[in-house]
């Protein structure tokens, strides 16, 4: 095992882009992540890379997309309501069938908001602001050596799918340090020559032009469109899911949480266990496409679901989704920043009637 | 003499970075087509249609690729200098330009046109400018001239209620980053040559990697204005070119 | 305050130092190879409001860095105690600088430890600097790593941010830690 370093989040995100093959950085500063801005702010100019300051966030998406359509890999980072700017351009580029790369380290909102961490985003990342029937690729970390493992992912298949993917972090991990282990993840090299602007050439090699756009007015263009984009989105649904299991197998309460929130609520679960509470969880880590199969597989085992976020419980909609069976779902909810504590799963755990805790 | 009789000499033709199959979809008397060829007349001269994206835009400008064998990426409504960044930070080789109307570079997207000049991106932007948003049936734009009709200001653009006209030309010519800046207009003969060598220099300038060159195109829209052909190319000589004066601003 | 883990809370002025005060102790839990992690407040607080950080120092692997109730408490002003005084487990021990908070003790069931670390520091014509003075007393009162090897992080954090103030940080560590 290589030496672990006591590092930030954000800088843990940064280096890892780096690793992952960063051409083109462009962003424009919010808190909680301005740490990655100015990482790359130094360190791509020294490597030869390209780093703008963008004039605004919808500025920097879109160079995103420009740098993603002749193949390189680029990538913006921000927050919240600045995410917000970027939707528009991230259904483009879902649409246009470019890739690029979000990191989007959450704050407390709506509106402005507070600086402080929260999870509100999640309709936001999952869901979408942006317009048409589009997804975008999110993946939410609840480690540091996660951040780092799921940003190389995230260029990957953002490549490998041609579509926007985030990587949705929150203040927390943005902001906090724990030891992390930079390791280089090969996922391997997406070709990307059959579809990437480089001009069309001329003499014998001249090449039919290629066009990434997001407008298809053209007779049944975009019908067609949309065919293509929802296979595309089926097959990611069905190779691309990831989620932590964690004392399933025995359990009758399945917690459902992610993110730095999934940590606290792997407190309080240890603790319960102690006190013979038979109580495990699924993190789901791609929040899209969401783990349906296996919370539908451990709603049929369990008695009753513990959605845990803090949000107004935004993910429990898709928890619902999933479920086939009459189960019980509670949601434990903290807004505004409030912070989810272990005690605060244990007591609500307890209020859910099981009998026989501390 | 009949050697020369004999000889056939080609003096006009379809420019090879306009494909063969183009369908122009422009109203009658529109200037989009004229300065459409016009690009692509400098881009064969200049020898650089193996190596350029175009970068189109929203608007009657939106569909670049039905009409130019080069590779288009497109871009949001006001975006398109953010994406010509993008890639040609990522190409630095490869010829980029943007081609926007006025209510994209000049209304939604000033911002943007403003910010690419002041980092001098090594970029040409092309605007056309025709003082309304045309695709969407001749509403204001920034630029609307005062005393204008427009869909969105039927009684004339009165400034008390509608403010001023916007002047993109001067205001990109007064960022350190822009290398040229000009405004012309194609509504007689010479107009049309003098915007062919206002354009042709924008793209010299990106292969000298000189910085930002900014073309504005005066053009007509006789749908939007709800004027004919010609009472529109009178009117950019007679009217707008008081407001939106002509001439080179910079060239350094 | 476990065996296992030991969740400490440090909090005071922005300016005082006390974010790198605990960084200091997650790099020196690294070295003596324990899990470890930190959370700062962040944002607007950097500029002379409150400021605080969450260290978790542990033998086993840490589920969450967010922490029910702190095991240490280190207050450097009288905000810092009036704030997380209640988030002191029951057992727990709270390091202050009286010379800030002044004789603010309301519980029972935990401990408070107060050196007036200002006034001594001042005293010394400012040549120590205040957060590693106080390091250096909690790694003597409390023994929750090895001196050897907050020195040794002490150092190298240092080395990395500002060489020159090597020495003086040495010197403010040995300090605190004869207080006691």
């Amino acid at each position: 095992m290589a030496e672990k370093v006591l590092m930030k989040g954000n800088i843990a995100i940064a280096k890892a882009a780096i690793d992952a093959g960063l051409d083109c950085y462009f962003a424009y500063p919010i808190t909680p992540q301005n740490e990655i801005g100015e990482f790359m702010s130094k360190t791509m100019p020294e490597l030869n890379k390209t780093y703008i300051n963008a004039e605004s966030e919808l500025a920097a998406i879109n160079m995103v997309i420009g740098a993603c359509s002749t193949g390189k890999k680029a990538m913006t980072s921000s927050s919240s309501c600045a995410i917000a700017l970027m939707q528009e351009a991230i259904s483009a580029m879902a649409t246009a069938e470019i890739p690029g790369v979000i990191i989007s380290v959450m704050r407390s909102g709506p509106g402005l908001g507070h600086i402080i961490a929260s999870q509100g985003d999640y309709f936001q990342a999952t869901k979408g602001g942006g317009n048409g029937d589009y997804h975008t690729i999110v993946l939410a970390p609840s480690t540091i050596d996660e951040a780092v493992e799921f940003t190389h992912r995230v260029f990957y298949l953002s490549r490998k799918y041609k579509n926007p993917a985030m990587l949705l972090a929150d203040g927390f991990l943005g902001q906090m340090m724990e030891p992390v282990e930079l390791k280089k993840y090969d996922f391997g090299e997406v070709d990307s020559s059959d579809w990437e602007l480089d001009g069309v050439g001329e003499n014998e090699n001249k090449r039919p032009p290629r066009k990434l756009v997001s407008l298809h007015m053209g007779g049944d263009d975009l019908i067609v469109l949309n065919n293509k984009l929802q296979k595309k989105y089926k097959e990611i649904e069905e190779k691309e899911v990831l989620y932590e299991e964690f004392m399933m197998n025995d359990a009758e309460i399945m917690i459902t949480a992610f993110g730095t929130v999934a940590r606290v609520a792997k407190s309080a679960i240890l603790t319960l266990r102690q006190n013979g509470v038979k109580i495990g969880m699924i993190r789901p880590i791609t929040l899209w496409p969401f783990p349906s199969e296996v919370v539908k597989k451990y709603s049929k085992q369990v008695k009753s679901i513990l959605d845990v976020e803090m949000n107004e419980g935004q993910m429990a909609l898709d928890v619902k989704a999933s479920v086939e069976t009459p189960v019980k779902i509670e949601i434990l909810s903290k807004l505004g920043g409030d912070v989810i504590r272990a005690r605060d799963i244990v007591n609500k755990v307890m209020e859910m009637n099981y009998v026989g805790i501390m | 003499m009949s050697e020369l009789c004999n000889q056939e000499k080609t003096v006009f033709s379809r420019p090879k970075t306009i494909k063969e199959d183009y369908d122009y979809t422009f109203c009658a008397g529109c200037g989009h087509g004229v300065v459409l060829r016009l690009v692509a007349e400098c881009i064969d001269e200049l020898n650089l249609q193996k190596d350029t994206i175009a970068v189109a835009s929203v608007g009657c400008s939106i569909c670049l690729e039905k009409y130019y064998d080069l590779d288009v990426v497109g871009s949001s409504h006001g975006r398109a200098p953010c994406v010509a960044t993008g890639v040609k930070r990522a190409k630095p080789n490869k010829i980029v330009f943007t081609y926007q109307g006025d209510g994209d570079a000049a209304t939604i997207g000033m911002n943007e046109t403003i910010h690419t000049a002041c980092r001098g991106e090594n970029l040409t932007t092309i605007c056309i400018n025709n003082t309304n948003f045309g695709m969407t049936g001749g509403q204001a734009s920034a630029t609307s001239i005062i005393g204008q009709k427009t869909a969105t200001t039927p009684l004339g653009r009165d400034p008390k209620l509608f403010g001023y006209p916007l002047k993109i030309a001067e205001m990109v010519a007064m960022c350190e980053g822009s290398c040229y800046v000009a405004r012309c207009g194609v509504f007689n003969p010479k107009s049309i040559i003098q915007t062919k060598a206002a354009i042709k220099k924008a793209f010299e300038n990106q292969i000298a990697k000189k910085g930002f060159s900014f073309v504005e195109v005066l053009c007509a829209c006789p749908t939007g204005w709800k004027m004919s052909p010609v009472e529109s190319m009178k009117f950019i000589e007679n009217e707008i070119t008081k407001t939106h004066k002509l001439g080179v601003f910079k060239d350094t | 305050m476990t065996d296992k883990q030991t969740n400490i809370i440090v909090s005071g002025f922005g300016g005082q130092g006390v974010l790198f005060l605990g960084t200091i102790l997650s790099h020196a839990a690294i070295i003596e190879r324990k899990n470890t992690t930190w959370i700062p407040s962040y944002g607007a607080e950097m500029r002379g409001g409150s400021a605080n950080c969450y260290v978790v120092i542990s033998k086993e692997e840490i589920a969450s860095p967010i922490f029910d109730e702190a095991d240490l408490g280190i207050f450097l002003s009288k905000q810092a105690m009036e704030k997380f005084e209640d988030h002191i487990a029951t057992g727990g021990l709270i390091i202050a600088d009286s010379s800030r908070v002044g004789d603010i003790q309301t519980r029972s069931d935990i401990e408070y430890c107060e050196k007036p670390f200002n006034t001594l520091v001042l005293e010394q014509n400012k040549n120590l600097l205040l957060n590693i003075v106080v390091l250096g007393f909690v790694i003597k009162k409390t023994g929750i790593l090895s001196k050897e090897n907050v020195l040794v992080a002490l150092k190298k954090v240092s080395e990395m941010k500002k060489p020159e103030f090597i020495d003086l940080n040495v010197k403010s560590f040995e300090f605190g830690y004869s207080l006691i």
